[in-house]
């Protein structure tokens, strides 16, 4: 890549591909620059070689470290010359080498003549030239000629002196902080970037006396700047210390908005624009002081620059997550970009739209979205697949209206991915919905009669294996499934053929047609498709008139109940012989790393697989697990099940995770164990718990491993009882206990073993276990649906923290809910922030939690903590966790 | 640097997205293969759009690109997403505009590379450091030609002979090579 040109030597013919760098190479260059030595220096060839290393460079060829000296220290030759053309590229050749500082001595004495010198140009172009070469010693020999620069009374001078403040800055602030009465004059500059840049670099000094700053943005917004640039930066800076000050001044008057509001009206559209969105980030924005910034950004929707319209409309995009009715007045001009040439700004239109609609428009919304959707890539169309079916949950009235439009697209042209947002999409309303069931799985069997995708296809079979008997008419599912029987190939073949069975055994009056069925794919020419009709024809034929067995619907419909992975390896290791493959000889101990690889997927994991959704699996395998344990059967409902919590250190002998389910009476510790040494078998595995530290917890019974083989995960359980519905915590210690037998690797053989015992880290139970992240989709009218007779409101002081996000995530982490709206967000620099929370409690009741956060100067953070639930006694506890916490 | 708006590069591609001149001012792109792989993704990415009425922007991995064509030749400003987008145009504009005065409006990918020296040398007036040293074409030109920085005679109010001259001085240049 690095020449490029040299590539095109075939359409060398072709006139206009001619360029000046043609042919050119490395090491002719080189040479050619030697004319830099050359006692006469002839200017012109001198330039042309200098033009063709910047060319070189730019390409990315690089230098070796010898031939990067060489070069250096022959252009500081041509510091002779007097040509000016010549020194400009002798300054960019210098930027461009970037010298290290032994090399930089060279051109030092050079650059600092160029500094005094009468010409503006080089007295310019030599101090950005030497600040950016020189390092801190250096500094304090210049300061002199560079504080006078600052002040210089040409423009471009300052500028340069101003800009290379700002970058020694951060290497030497100490240094650039003398310069403050200079940069102050320099302010006041009649040249606007002057005022631009010294404006930036005083702020940069003082950016940690909020005092300082306050006067300054304070002095400023009441005087005139001059540049729109600099007035973007006051804008900047006069919205940041709004923020800081808002949190102290509750009285109404929120400062500085007047100035924010004034800069609407400036002539620059950039001006009026900065303006406007800083007004839309303000933290706790009341609706009416949004309104002037709203009515500027309309204006901005209708302008002829793309640039503008799409500024305008990615800030409407972000109001509508947390003011949707403010911009309800925007929506014609927002619906007339959705046929925006340009994609970004009609993808922006589309979801701000989707935001803002109410359920009246959605109807028209659709039909328009159907003319775009024809001719935007794949990557919008998925964007706007998952905003629609976000608002589908939202308005679930509406289903009716956005599955058929779902359907409609899928019947169209399209890229796997987009076809999979599409299926994955209705999927989910289908679970979340159960009025749209009937309605989306007619669309799924529409799909698969024409899907390319075989992946898709089997996914819905299995899906309408699973579903479909359930509905009122499962007959009609029949013939679409048969279909591909006869026309797909082998894959989805054998998917139809376990579908059809599942509808057998579950509706008995369609068992004789399901028969009939299975008979014909006797005769199938794969395997496989063969193999599964003849297994499914046997086990739904014991018992053809009556009841079918509940082992069959437990075999077709239950799971393996044991992992895949482990599976897969039993199967590998099976030796073909007299004896048949057992599966119960497959261990069923989870993996524990299977389960939090799925949940590392679960936001791209297809919720097709066999139960829904991913983070369902998850719980349903945690459920499947512990009610397979008689011990644990008389438990009740399991409320919530935490993630895995690791108990031992990375890469020590036994590797120790804790999984915490909670039951209303109940908590079951799981410890999933594995054994990391190929020498050891461990038997007779338990977890020795110590209650001292939880004492309203006692110790029901415990669950000991029988065995623990190298590397292949086993689980251990202790129950504990405790009171009921009420969220106790504690501390618990625990130690392993097990015997271990040393192992010969070769013969497999073990010797007697002997007892062992092994620490891990104590395992505490919180406050936040008992508390399921269960989101509401509008916090708004369910705060108000849950009225204020349980509320309770407090405040708290959180001492010194880093920041507010920081806080705003520890309290969140306490209370183990989820955030709402997106309010887990914190922006930098914001001083206050408010944060919604949702959860529901043990015991089923349902929390909402509003946090309103500020921050002060010395990082001092105040929380004011309201919370709604349906019991006083759980609007209490939540009040006690963060007081404890 | 928190709140100062930064630049994080100036791209100046032909038509088949090849380099003609580029300046990165961040290290978002370490190697130079990212910063390659970076250019081919913005330049497929513009290549349908019609940016050549009116600057044409884009969001994608991150950054805003606003966009400009003329003939054979592709420019582009990129900066973090947060940036205002107005500003970054701004920057397009300067930079477009100066080019254009500098090559006498015959902007093509033959004439930019017979004139490099006055491409580099213009990026590096409009940013330093992904600082904006200046938005305004004329003065941008003005700088960059080498009759000084003074300001006394704004590039596009040169005078025809003095303009001939310049050009003429080019033209010799690129012949003589």
């Amino acid at each position: 890549m690095a020449h490029p040109f040299l590539k095109k030597d075939d359409d060398l013919d072709e006139e206009d591909e001619y360029s000046p760098f043609l042919g050119i190479e490395k090491s002719a260059v080189l040479q050619e620059a030697r004319v830099f030595n050359d006692p006469q220096l002839d200017s012109r060839r001198c330039s042309q070689a200098i033009i063709k290393l910047l060319y070189l460079l730019n390409q990315g060829e690089t230098f070796t470290k010898i031939e990067a000296t060489d070069v250096f220290f022959s252009v500081t030759k041509l510091f002779q010359s007097k040509d000016s053309g010549l020194r400009r590229l002798v300054y960019l050749m210098i930027k461009e080498l970037s010298p290290c500082a032994d090399e930089v001595i060279i051109v030092t004495s050079s650059l600092m003549k160029d500094m005094n010198s009468k010409i503006d140009m080089y007295r310019a172009n030599a101090i950005r030239v030497l600040c950016r070469i020189t390092d801190g010693t250096l500094l304090t020999q210049i300061e002199r000629y560079l504080k006078q620069a600052i002040v210089d009374k040409n423009p471009v001078v300052a500028s340069a002196a101003l800009v290379s403040g700002i970058h020694i800055l951060q290497s030497n602030p100490e240094i650039v902080r003398r310069w403050s009465n200079e940069v102050q004059e320099a302010i006041q500059s009649r040249a606007a970037l002057v005022q631009f840049h010294a404006l930036s670099l005083l702020h940069q000094i003082k950016q940690n006396d909020r005092l300082a700053i306050n006067k300054l943005v304070t002095s400023l917004t009441k005087g005139v700047v001059r540049s729109p640039l600099a007035q973007c930066l006051l804008i900047r800076y006069a919205s940041q210390a709004a923020q800081e000050s808002s949190f102290n001044s509750q009285t109404g008057d929120r400062p500085f908005y007047d100035f924010l509001e004034a800069c609407l009206r400036h002539k620059a559209d950039m001006v009026t624009f900065e303006a406007a969105r800083a007004i839309t980030e303000l933290s706790g924005v009341t609706n009416r002081e949004l309104t002037p910034a709203i009515t500027v950004l309309q204006l901005f929707l209708n302008s002829s620059k793309p640039v503008l319209r799409f500024a305008a409309i990615r800030t409407l995009n972000k109001v509508a997550m947390t003011h949707p009715l403010s911009i309800s007045g925007c929506n014609i001009d927002m619906e007339s970009l959705i046929s925006d040439q340009n994609r970004s700004i009609a993808t922006l239109a589309i979801t701000t739209l989707l935001k803002t609609g109410n359920e009246s428009s959605i109807d028209r919304l659709m039909k328009q979205i159907t003319n775009f959707m024809s001719d935007i890539a794949d990557e919008f169309k998925i964007v706007v697949v998952e905003a629609i079916r976000s608002l589908c949950l939202k308005f679930p009235l509406k289903y009716r209206s956005l599955m058929n439009f779902l359907s409609s697209i899928l019947r169209e042209e399209g890229g796997f991915e987009y076809k999979k947002a599409i299926v994955d999409s209705i999927v989910i309303l289908i679970r979340d919905i159960p009025d749209a069931k009937e309605n989306g799985l007619f669309h799924l069997c529409e799909f698969i009669e024409d899907c390319e995708f075989t992946y898709l296809s089997t996914q819905i079979l299995h899906f309408l294996g699973n579903e479909g008997p359930k509905t009122s008419d499962p007959s009609k599912y029949i013939r679409y499934i048969y279909n591909r029987v006869v026309l797909e190939n082998a894959t989805v073949r054998a998917g139809a053929v376990s579908a059809l069975a599942k509808f057998g055994a579950i509706v008995d009056s369609l068992k004789p047609r399901i028969f009939t069925l299975l008979k014909r794919c006797l005769f199938d020419s794969d395997d496989e498709v063969r193999d599964r009709a003849t297994l499914y024809l046997n086990m739904l034929e014991g018992d053809v008139v009556g009841e079918t067995g509940n082992d069959v619907k437990e075999f077709l419909f239950g799971s393996l109940n044991v992992p895949l992975a482990n599976l897969e390896s039993s199967l590998q290791n099976y030796v073909p012989s007299e004896e048949s493959f057992d599966i119960h000889s497959v261990s069923k101990e989870v993996k524990s790393q299977t389960i939090s690889e799925k949940k590392s997927q679960s936001k791209k994991a297809n919720p097709l697989g066999a139960p829904s959704a991913s983070l369902a699996t998850h719980v349903d395998a945690y459920e499947r697990l512990l009610s397979s344990i008689p011990e644990f059967s008389n438990f009740g409902l399991l409320f919530k099940s935490s993630d895995p919590v690791e108990l031992t250190e990375a890469e020590t002998e036994y590797a120790v995770n804790v999984v915490k389910h909670i039951y209303d009476e109940h908590i079951v510790f799981q410890y999933n164990c594995t054994n990391t040494i190929s020498e050891q078998l461990l038997e007779d595995v338990s977890v020795v718990v110590d209650t001292s530290e939880a004492e309203e917890f006692s110790e029901l019974l415990s669950k000991p491993l029988k065995s623990l083989h190298y590397d292949s995960p086993g689980q251990t359980f202790v129950a504990f009882e405790k009171p009921q519905g009420v969220s106790s915590t504690g501390n618990f210690s625990n130690t392993l206990k097990f015997i271990v037998k040393e192992v010969d690797p070769s013969t497999g053989e073990s010797d007697e073993g002997v007892e062992d015992e092994y620490q891990l880290e104590d395992v505490e139970v919180t406050a936040a276990d008992y508390m399921k992240k269960i989101g509401v989709s509008n916090f708004k009218n369910a705060w108000e649906s849950i009225g204020d007779d349980c509320e309770r409101i407090d405040e708290y002081g959180l001492g010194v923290r880093d920041s507010l996000k920081e806080a705003v995530s520890a309290v969140i982490d306490i209370l183990g809910m989820q955030p709402c709206e997106g309010t887990e967000a914190v922006s930098n620099n914001s001083r206050s922030h408010t944060c919604l929370l949702s959860g529901v409690f043990i015991g089923n009741v349902k929390v909402l939690v509003r946090l309103s956060f500020g921050i002060d100067g010395p990082k001092q953070v105040a929380m004011k903590l309201a919370v709604r639930s349906e019991a006083e006694a759980v609007s209490d506890a939540i009040h006690e966790i963060v007081a404890s916490g | 640097m928190d709140s100062c708006p930064l630049v994080k590069n100036i791209l100046l591609l032909d038509s088949e997205g090849r380099r003609v001149a580029v300046k990165y001012f961040s290290d978002d792109w370490a190697t130079q293969g990212a910063k390659l792989a970076y250019e081919k993704s913005v330049f497929m990415k513009t290549l349908k759009t019609n940016a050549r009425t009116e600057a044409e922007i884009s969001m994608f991995d991150g950054f805003v690109v606003v966009y400009k064509f003329v003939n054979d030749l592709h420019f582009f400003v990129t900066a973090g997403e947060e940036e205002n987008e107005l500003i970054l145009s701004s920057v397009l504009q300067g930079f477009f505009d100066a080019v254009a005065l500098l090559l006498r409006n015959d902007v093509e990918k033959q004439i930019a590379l017979e004139n490099l020296d006055l491409i580099l040398l213009c990026i590096d007036e409009i940013v330093d450091r992904g600082i904006i040293l200046e938005t305004d074409a004329d003065t941008i030109a003005g700088k960059v030609a080498t009759n000084g920085v003074d300001g006394s005679v704004p590039f596009s109010e040169q005078t025809i002979s003095q303009a001939l001259a310049t050009a003429r001085e080019h033209l010799a240049r690129s012949l003589l090579k």
